[in-house]
């Protein structure tokens, strides 16, 4: 039918350097389905935010049916008909649906009031001709949010969108409201419409998409038809290199169960189920490694187990005590360290002291200081020893933690977390982001603990990772755990793929853990 | 104490609640209308300041009550624009800017007060008022009548007011995208909304009913302008509107509550009781009001009750 999306050599860096897509170049056929997929940070979502106008290219060219097209902001790119559905839903949450969709195209009466009969009437219409329905007096706070996307997609429509972007439309999703999803995507596909869908879920991009742009770091590492391909196919091609499984070897002995979870649920801020009766254990002198693509649970899993989420039901045990209901500085107190996944976010406060830092969850033992006041010798000396130990390349203990490179930001955490002596380690991606020198450092580390005894659980999306330290490897997909495997040694990345993609499952695994 | 209820039971109580409610409805209006946008207005007290201090003014240099109006008005809307400039384009905290709004205010109007009345005694300057206004047929039926009729015309006006807030609100484009806006900023600008635009159309709007306010404190509640003659009821206002959820009767009711506790005060200062101690009831009132009613919303400390209680109020704006 023609090429209704053309974007060529398309560069996009941000200011702080980052080089988000690279001589990216593709062509999105009218009326079909394309997907993009990739990892988090492969530019798929920039790549899209540009083609909205939410921000601006350094270099390259699109054009839109055939014309030059350079939207500077979103409206320049819904005049020209394309819409976007994004990620976080965009509705006011006390609007009604009618409301929502003719947001800033108000029908008028009088020429002055807002005719609310008509936005019905409209918002009616539109929701009968693309088969789409919703309840169009309802208040959006009132809906779940499969409905909330459908309003989000008849908000495109109404303006009239011929090409529609939805950026990860299913990761809110649950499946039942991802098969109705895809359900009026077809249609709107079998109307003419045009569809790119962002996704690094590839059974779900298999399922839908005539045609696969692949991205990795950047860059476009292949336009194919989605028959062409198959699943590992894609993964292969969006992590890209090959992996080197020089794996530690195992532990020597295993003690007793430090770290046991029963039955976990626990429900996401929008309502989805994020854990489903997960169980497991984590003994003294072991590594239980978590696999699974990112956004599979593992997430919140780790935050009930440091005490930063609450959950709905289920025990979280560490020793004897259950922790489920417990502060994070009471789970500390029980030996439980954590080393989070957005080291920014919750690993230190970016504009204070390496030594604030390293200090804050040991500022009130006695050592470093009383009541009313902190001996900051002490702390220096405390903190030197650190930096030494964990060999963190820095100044001075006194300089903003942030000056420090991402990698010796991480070994400040981690030298923080292990040195305080816990029985149970909770590693989050623990080296994202960091050089290979440091990757490794932190991988010692991490052994190390393990070596002295502790209970290491490890959750990360890097394979490699999982495969070199884990002494067990439990797989996580959507909110379950699909796959258990007690002997890691065994395990390659091909074993594990399946199921981290939600294809295979151990069917007894559910039934042998709770009984 | 008998003749102290007596006289609170009385006609002349009720036509005095509605008459000290009036000069808290306005600005509370204006504290809605930007809180419906996402913002907090904490400049109404400067903003009535000024416009009481314009309109006894112009009143008296020109002896034209239109003129006066418009000017304390245009004061309103000059200001309530002066605060969007600062927070929207120059990016300032709202509520600093606010508070500088209220310094400003009254600085600047002690300032020209003596410049103008050259240090004299400054109630020399008569200004012109407000007409009252009898309704006919209303002010005949019995006890109603007295209430509502042959109050100051801007008391009316304060009343209409509230619908024209609703009627903005809820029947207008305008009031929808100031609505959308406050709700969910992102949602605005995703429809090509224009998200500063539309907050400073609010602050503007929310300058007009200040300047109402303060216009009715100078030229309706009394006849001349004194220093810091706005007493808090700005920020009494921003108490008033919370309680009203921002809706248009809600926001009426909570002022005219303050507006019930202030007039109670009048009385019972004629008791024997230290007037200091009568002159904060009306304070410690909204001290009082605002903790009940954030003690309702306040979620427990639990972090899975709180939690919860979170996940509700965002469920919208979740940012994993």
């Amino acid at each position: 039918m023609g090429t209704i999306l053309s974007i060529r050599d398309l560069w996009k860096i941000y200011p702080n350097g980052t080089i988000a897509n690279q001589d990216v170049s593709v062509d999105i056929e009218q009326g079909s389905v394309h997907a993009i997929v990739g990892e988090n940070g492969a530019g798929k979502t920039t790549l899209m935010k540009v083609v909205f106008g939410i921000t601006q290219p350094k270099s390259g060219s699109i054009s839109l049916r055939g014309k030059p097209f350079a939207p500077s902001q979103p409206s320049d790119a819904i005049q020209a008909g394309v819409g976007m559905v994004h990620q976080h839903l965009m509705l006011a949450p006390e609007l009604t649906v009618a409301e929502n969709i003719v947001l800033g195209v108000e029908p008028k009466n009088a020429g002055v009031f807002f005719d609310f009969d008509a936005a019905v009437r409209t918002a009616r219409d539109i929701s009968e001709q693309y088969q789409l329905s919703v309840p169009v007096d309802k208040r959006i706070d009132e809906l779940p949010v499969g409905t909330r996307q459908r309003v989000e997609i008849l908000k495109a429509l109404y303006r009239n969108a011929e090409l529609l972007i939805l950026d990860e439309p299913t990761a809110v999703l649950t499946p039942q409201e991802t098969d109705i999803l895809f359900q009026t995507l077809d249609r709107l596909k079998e109307q003419g419409k045009t569809i790119v869908f962002i996704s690094h879920k590839l059974k779900e991009v298999k399922r839908i998409a005539d045609t696969v742009t692949i991205m990795r770091a950047a860059k476009v590492v292949e336009t194919r038809a989605a028959e062409e391909l198959t699943i590992e196919a894609i993964a292969e091609r969006m992590v890209g290199h090959k992996i080197d499984l020089s794996r530690v070897p195992a532990p020597e002995q295993v003690g007793a169960a430090r770290l046991s979870v029963r039955n976990l649920c626990m429900t996401r801020d929008d309502g989805v189920q994020a854990v489903k009766n997960v169980s497991f254990e984590v003994a003294g002198g072991e590594i239980l490694g978590v696999a699974g693509v990112e956004g599979n649970g593992q997430t919140e899993l780790v935050r009930a187990l440091v005490g930063l989420l609450p959950v709905d039901s289920g025990e979280i045990l560490v020793g004897s005590s259950d922790i489920a209901s417990l502060s994070p500085k009471e789970i500390r107190h029980l030996g439980v360290s954590h080393i989070p996944e957005d080291r920014m976010e919750d690993g230190v406060a970016p504009l204070m002291s390496i030594q604030e830092n390293i200090i804050v969850d040991r500022y009130d033992k006695p050592a470093f200081s009383t009541r009313l006041r902190i001996f900051w010798k002490k702390v220096l000396a405390h903190t030197v020893g650190l930096i030494t130990d964990y060999r963190v390349r820095a100044g001075s203990p006194k300089h903003e933690i942030s000056s420090l490179s991402g990698g010796n930001i991480q070994k400040c955490v981690v030298a923080r977390e292990l040195s305080a002596d816990p029985d149970v380690v909770v590693a989050s991606q623990p080296t994202r982001g960091v050089d290979i020198g440091s990757w490794e450092h932190l991988h010692s580390l991490i052994v190390e603990a393990r070596d002295r005894g502790r209970a290491v659980f490890l959750v990360s999306a890097d394979l490699d990772e999982i495969l070199k330290l884990s002494t067990r490897i439990i797989v996580m997909y959507d909110g379950e755990i699909v796959a258990r495997f007690d002997d890691a040694s065994k395990v390659t990345a091909t074993d594990l793929g399946p199921y981290m993609l939600g294809v295979k499952r151990q069917e007894a695994d559910s039934a042998a853990v709770s009984a | 104490m008998t003749s102290l209820l007596d006289s609170i039971f009385s006609v002349e109580f009720l036509f005095a609640v509605l008459r000290v409610s009036t000069p808290l409805i306005f600005p509370a209006l204006g504290v809605a209308i930007t809180a419906m946008s996402g913002n907090i207005n904490i400049g109404l007290e400067g903003i009535m300041l000024i416009a009481a201090f314009t309109g006894v003014i112009v009143s008296i240099y020109t002896e034209s009550l239109m003129l006066a109006l418009l000017a304390g008005v245009a004061s309103g809307i000059f200001f309530g624009a002066a605060l969007g400039y600062f927070h929207l384009k120059l990016k300032a905290d709202i509520i600093l800017a606010a508070v500088a709004l209220n310094f400003l205010a009254s600085g600047l109007t002690i300032f020209l007060l003596i410049v103008i009345t050259g240090g004299r005694n400054t109630s020399a300057l008569r200004s012109l008022t407000f007409p009252s206004f009898s309704i006919p047929l209303l002010r005949s039926i019995p006890i109603l009548g007295p209430v509502l009729s042959g109050h100051n015309i801007m008391t009316y006006v304060a009343f209409l007011s509230v619908l024209v807030y609703y009627i903005v609100m809820f029947k207008t484009p305008l009031g929808l995208r100031i609505r959308a806006v406050g709700q969910n900023p992102d949602a605005a600008r995703s429809v090509g909304i224009d998200v500063d635009r539309v907050k400073l159309y609010a602050l503007m709007i929310s300058g007009v009913f200040g300047a109402l306010g303060g216009l009715y404190l100078s030229m309706g509640y009394v006849s001349w302008f004194s220093r810091d003659m706005v007493a808090g009821r700005g920020f009494i206002a921003v108490a008033a509107a919370t309680m009203g959820s921002n809706l248009s009767l809600g926001t009426l009711l909570g002022s005219m509550l303050f507006g019930l506790v202030n007039t109670l005060t009048i009385y019972i200062a004629s008791l024997d009781i230290p007037s200091d101690l009568v002159q904060s009831i009306p304070y410690l009132a909204t001290v009082i009001v605002l903790a009940v009613y954030s003690a309702r919303n306040f979620a427990p400390r639990k972090r899975r009750a709180a939690h919860r209680r979170r996940q509700r109020a965002q469920a919208h704006g979740k940012d994993t």
